[in-house]
């Protein structure tokens, strides 16, 4: 056993004794960093902090007066949290598309950004999490869901999956971001066989959450809008346009207010992959809206709701326009040869294909599975203030996470922390 | 992240010192505190309406209670005094919570003629006293659907019909609980809150259900409702004849659904829509006994289920007699 003070980078061998000093050192560290930055760093926190407070009030009033105080009724029993929920578990999954180009392909550029991915997970499924819990009626009830503890209906009902699929997906990408921020803090190369493992599982897992999220709807026999086939391989696709997309601009923030290198390669890469999956997610709106309308009868009668409205109710019409809009512009955007000479252009691109999928996926999935009801009746839906007030609250905090993630990694794994004293 | 370039180069922003130095009262480090300290006092402030709220609608034995078929017979019993407590405190009335089970041999069937349904919606009516629904919502567990004749469309459906009835043009369809023998919202409840029981009925722990609100997105038929807010029913029109599974006054934040009025059919007696009926249009009874008048309408009439496609197998019945 190497004594405790051999702190060497050849040293992988540590007892206990050193891991306990030197785990608290790099807690220490991580706290240090997260909590000093520049005027810009604080004041996007302080702004963050405070849309969070809004929430939190607006959900802590929701569970006292009973989520009459939402817009949702017996008939859209699911609204804008579901939604956002569903896209998230996407973003979620996106990051995947930078750990298969570093692990599996050996993409260097790529390897040494991938963790911006990876703590991207982490933070979308924290987020994943709080829009099921503000989605509940009875929170305080929480522990029922627990496995063991509570009554866990596993395996018939698709929520239990979903519940481990999601707090699994974290644990594996808590553990791999932070074993990897730990060794590089020691300044020790990591051992392969400590994480290798584990991203390869957390690649397969990355495509469970969102074929799990995708089975919750598409199972349900009396939604004929969602009873599709078509559903789960739908969400991949769309994730892994908006995943990389979001990463994309987070990639270029990076490089313009820190100093580390953000290799072109990355970028490079992302956007090739955006390239094929948003036609993909194109081709697939096609397929699904020609088999909708081309059948019609029951079946389609959601799709002409959400695409034309039905009898003077068309609140989703708008929404449903506009992002095929912005996924079309961003397609082209995105096919020009010379998109990467043009970062604006780039950037806009990414924002449009982010933007589109959030309606795609959110209100335009969620909305016209209820609509019109089993009954065939016909009530629309409109998120109440309190709605939107929570689910700004619950993107301020995922935000807020985010970047306290990567204010602790970046310079932790660009080696940049590693003069400070340990 | 951040612009101080002769720091430590950690991106901490440091002035290059290291932190040995740094006394734990420094000014930077009493800033630090000082503004976690507000951050969190403002996230209490901002959660303070939950303490009202824990105060008032919750209670420790609540928030331990077991599910409803994990409890031994003196947990019961203390729950439904419990209960009956809770009713006395939030509603001023006086009422019976008694905890009905199934009977052996028997299992619940309904059958609804729709030649001589005349809409008149006394049904849904009688089920929103009896089982002591919200009255600001009007709510029941049945709807009335007027139908075209010549379509069994529900698309041509209109369950907010007002004019006088019955309409010449029309018939009338109305729609509650099915209980499913494959009932699709039991399969999906991710706590077991919802299952079916020996006799047929599907019924929901109020005291379990977490309010995710699956089972609703699950059912094909409309027939399961969420607690948007605490139940309002003036203290003397509360129906004291209560039960644990059935028509007791909800919590705010689960679901609940057509029981069959278990609370009465398991004692022998009719649900209330049946009662409520003027034209004998409803039959119910026990499937598995031969003489009973509901096997009579399934063995001798032309009867169907609502959406049979979907593999739920209905226990509620449709038939036409002419």
């Amino acid at each position: 056993m190497t004594p405790p003070d051999a702190e060497t980078p050849d040293a992988p061998h540590h007892d206990a004794r050193f891991h306990a000093t030197s785990y608290l050192r790099f807690l220490r560290l991580a706290f240090r960093l997260a909590t000093e930055g520049s005027w810009l760093f604080y004041a996007w926190m302080f702004v963050l902090t405070c849309i969070a407070l809004v929430g939190t009030h607006a959900w802590a009033v929701q569970v006292r007066d009973g989520m009459a105080v939402t817009a949702m009724t017996d008939h859209v029993s699911w609204g804008l949290y579901i939604a956002n929920f569903t896209f998230i578990v996407g973003l979620a999954a996106g990051g995947v598309m930078m750990v298969i180009p570093a692990y599996i392909y050996h993409d260097r550029d790529m390897h040494d950004t991938v963790i911006v991915g990876e703590l991207l997970a982490i933070a979308s499924i924290v987020m994943c999490l709080l829009f099921v819990v503000v989605d509940l009626g009875r929170p305080d009830r929480f522990w029922h869901i627990m496995p063991f503890v509570g009554k866990f209906n596993w395996p018939i009902s698709m929520l239990t999956w979903d519940v481990i699929v999601l707090n699994g997906y974290l644990l594996l990408n808590l553990h791999i971001c932070g074993y990897l921020l730990y060794k590089r803090f020691l300044g020790e190369a990591p051992d392969k066989r400590w994480y290798v493992p584990f991203v390869f599982l957390s690649i397969a897992w990355a495509i469970s959450i969102h074929t799990v999220t995708a089975f919750l709807y598409c199972g349900l026999g009396g939604r004929p809008f969602w009873n599709t086939a078509l559903l789960a391989p739908r969400f991949l696709t769309s994730a892994f346009v908006a995943g990389p997309a979001f990463i994309v601009v987070v990639l270029q923030i990076i490089r313009r207010l820190t100093r580390i290198k953000v290799g072109e390669g990355s970028i490079r890469t992302l956007v090739g992959i955006m390239r094929i999956t948003i036609l993909i997610n194109l081709v697939m709106l096609v397929s699904e809206i020609f088999t909708s309308f081309y059948t019609g009868g029951a079946h389609g009668v959601s799709a002409k709701y959400l695409f034309f409205g039905h009898h003077g109710h068309g609140a989703l019409v708008p929404w449903m326009w506009t992002s095929v809009a912005f996924s079309v512009i961003a397609a082209v955007l995105l096919l020009r040869p010379k998109v990467h000479e043009h970062l604006w252009t780039l950037d806009i691109a990414c924002v449009l294909a982010f933007a589109g999928i959030w309606i795609e996926k959110g209100m335009g999935l969620i909305i016209p599975g209820f609509i019109p009801s089993t009954l065939h009746e016909w009530v629309e839906y409109l998120p109440s203030a309190t709605e939107w007030k929570i689910t700004a609250g619950i993107w301020a905090g995922g935000l807020l996470i985010y970047t306290l993630l990567l204010k602790v990694a970046i310079p932790v794994f660009s080696g940049e922390a590693k003069r400070l004293p340990h | 992240m951040n612009d101080s370039s002769q720091g430590c180069g950690s991106g901490c922003g440091c002035k290059g010192g290291g932190d040995r130095d740094d006394s734990l009262f420094s000014r930077r480090n009493l800033l630090k505190g000082g503004a976690m300290t507000l951050g969190a006092a403002a996230f209490a402030k901002a959660l303070s309406p939950l303490a009202h709220w824990t105060r008032e609608e919750t209670s420790v034995e609540e928030f331990l209670q077991k599910h409803y078929r994990e409890l031994t017979k003196i947990d019961l019993e203390l729950v439904l005094k419990r209960l009956e407590k809770e009713a006395r405190e939030n509603y001023g009335a006086e009422v019976t919570i008694s905890d009905h089970r199934p009977q052996k041999g028997v299992k619940f069937g309904y059958a609804l003629n729709l030649s001589i349904c005349i809409g008149c919606r006394r049904c849904a009516e009688a089920c929103h006293h009896e089982n002591n629904h919200d009255r600001a919502t009007s709510n029941s567990y049945i709807r009335v659907l007027e139908m075209s004749k010549g379509s069994m469309d529900m698309e041509k459906g209109n369950v907010h019909y007002d004019h006088p009835v019955p309409h010449p043009d029309k018939f009338y369809m109305p729609v509650q609980c099915q209980q499913c023998d494959n009932p699709p919202c039991v399969d999906v409840c991710p706590v077991e809150a919802t299952w079916k029981e020996e006799d047929g009925i599907v019924v929901v722990d109020y005291n379990w259900c977490i309010g995710c609100r699956y089972c609703e997105a699950a059912c094909p038929y409309h027939a399961r409702r969420f607690n948007w807010k605490k139940p309002v029913v003036p203290k003397d029109e509360i129906n004291p004849n209560q039960s644990y599974l059935s028509n007791r006054i909800r919590p705010q934040g689960v679901m609940e659904k057509c029981t069959f009025c278990l609370h009465r059919t398991r004692e022998g007696r009719m649900p209330a829509c049946l009662e409520a009926c003027p034209t004998g249009a409803r039959v119910f009874g026990n499937l598995l006994d031969p003489d009973s008048e509901i096997r009579k309408v399934i063995d001798t009439k032309r009867v169907f289920v609502l959406k049979e496609e979907l593999g739920t197998r209905p226990s509620f019945f449709y038939f036409f007699d002419e």
